[in-house]
């Protein structure tokens, strides 16, 4: 199976540089804006997969999974804290809450994926938030369901297991569904990146949350 | 199957039919996938296409084929809804904007099989039962979360880490649009933490019949 991805991927690698199309298809891969990354993956066997920036969380799936799950129990606490912060109600309250739930609900299902991948999931970080308005918390739900798509989708191709990347895509198409929602009430375009959505790296991700842990 | 059973009773009233006598895969397997979504639901079509192209065995380019398939539904669908849905403001920047990012990815598709060294399928054609803005949205609404399932059932099964970093970049994109267009209809963006939810031993069971 390793071998015959290798193969196939070095086939596909040899491939490129054909029409415009492809090419600006390809690039929703996320090589353009990534320097680093792009001749590592090519040479670098299927098998070893996973960045290491997730390497700090696990080794290869387990690291991916359990980064996926430090990045939902923010969303989740974010959604919690908000939900807390009386500065929504009615149907925006019930927006957020659902959002809440379902974020919840992917820290129940990346917990689980840890564990069946014989590991130990990652511990909760504790989490703070600027709170001061609604407009501002909107906007910031926004900036964190967008990255958090983005996040997945910087993974997709580094993870190993049918059955995880499954889970992950399943999650992954949940978030742009949030993303898309913020960005409509935000007035903002629902796809961003226009017709093929950007990914971003872990690193990238990892910095624009840091803010938000304090411990 | 009588028209009260159906999940979807739209989908059971879609049209694909080639121009050839030369029924491609893709096809074949598009109506199985929209059979699957009227008869039990679109969280049934992730697990359909991911069984059906995993029995096709057409590797990456049957895939992107299926793909390119699903793609051709929604160019043609939403290119027809500029003059027929009878979008007005928010509605028809909508309209125009889905149709414009669904020709891209049509394109796209395209494009890459032929990088694959594939034959890219024919346009097959199509017909959409619907007669006014809801009849259209209703449709609309089925279709994205078909296309989101659908990209999401094939995910695990391309080869090539840049195909599925690609089509994830465009499924992200289709849930995206469901999103928008689930708010006109004045449904739950999200109904679920998951697309489609992952009880599969069960929904594979479920589709068996569908499958040649």
């Amino acid at each position: 199976m390793a071998a015959k991805d290798s193969v196939s991927r070095r086939q596909f690698m040899a491939l490129t540089g054909g029409s415009a199309a492809a090419a600006a298809f390809l690039a929703a891969c996320g090589s353009d804006d990534d320097s680093g990354s792009t001749a590592a993956e090519t040479t670098m066997p299927a098998k070893s997969g996973g960045s290491s920036e997730t390497e700090q969380f696990g080794k290869g799936d387990l690291g991916i999974v359990n980064y996926a799950l430090t990045l939902e129990y923010l969303e989740a606490a974010f959604y919690a804290d908000v939900v807390k912060s009386g500065l929504f109600k009615g149907a925006e309250l019930k927006a957020i809450e659902k959002f809440g739930q379902e974020e919840a609900e992917h820290v129940e299902a990346l917990t689980q994926a840890a564990k069946a991948l014989g590991g130990k999931p990652a511990p909760e970080p504790k989490a703070e938030f600027p709170l001061e308005n609604a407009k501002a918390v909107v906007e910031l739900a926004g900036t964190v369901e967008n990255l958090g798509a983005a996040a997945y989708l910087g993974q997709a191709a580094n993870i190993q297991s049918p059955e995880v990347l499954a889970s992950a895509l399943a999650i992954h198409s949940v978030e742009g569904r949030h993303a898309a929602t913020l960005n409509g009430m935000l007035g903002l375009p629902i796809t961003p990146d226009g017709a093929f959505a950007k990914p971003a790296d872990a690193a990238t991700v990892l910095k624009s949350v840091e803010p938000f842990i304090v411990g | 199957m009588t028209q009260q059973e159906l999940a979807h009773p739209e989908l059971a009233g879609i049209q694909v039919d080639e121009d050839s006598g030369d029924i491609s895969r893709s096809e074949v397997i598009l109506k199985g996938a929209l059979a699957a979504g009227a008869v039990y639901g679109t969280f049934m079509v992730g697990p359909f296409v991911r069984k059906a192209l995993a029995m096709s065995d057409g590797g990456d380019v049957g895939i992107l084929n299926f793909a390119l398939t699903l793609e051709y539904l929604e160019t043609k669908f939403y290119e027809e809804a500029k003059s027929r849905a009878g979008a007005k403001g928010e509605l028809k920047s909508l309209v125009d904007l889905i149709a414009k990012d669904e020709k891209q990815h049509v394109e796209a598709l395209t494009a890459t099989i032929k990088q694959l060294g594939g034959k890219p399928v024919a346009e097959p054609k199509f017909d959409f039962p619907y007669n006014d803005t809801a009849g259209f949205l209703k449709l609309a609404q089925t279709f994205e979360d078909t296309g989101v399932s659908a990209y999401n059932g094939a995910g695990p099964a391309i080869k090539s880490k840049d195909v599925l970093a690609a089509a994830g970049s465009i499924v992200q994109v289709e849930a995206r649009h469901a999103a928008a267009i689930r708010i006109q209809n004045k449904e739950e963006p999200s109904p679920d933490a998951f697309d489609p939810p992952l009880d599969e031993a069960q929904v594979l069971k479920a589709v068996e019949p569908f499958l040649a």
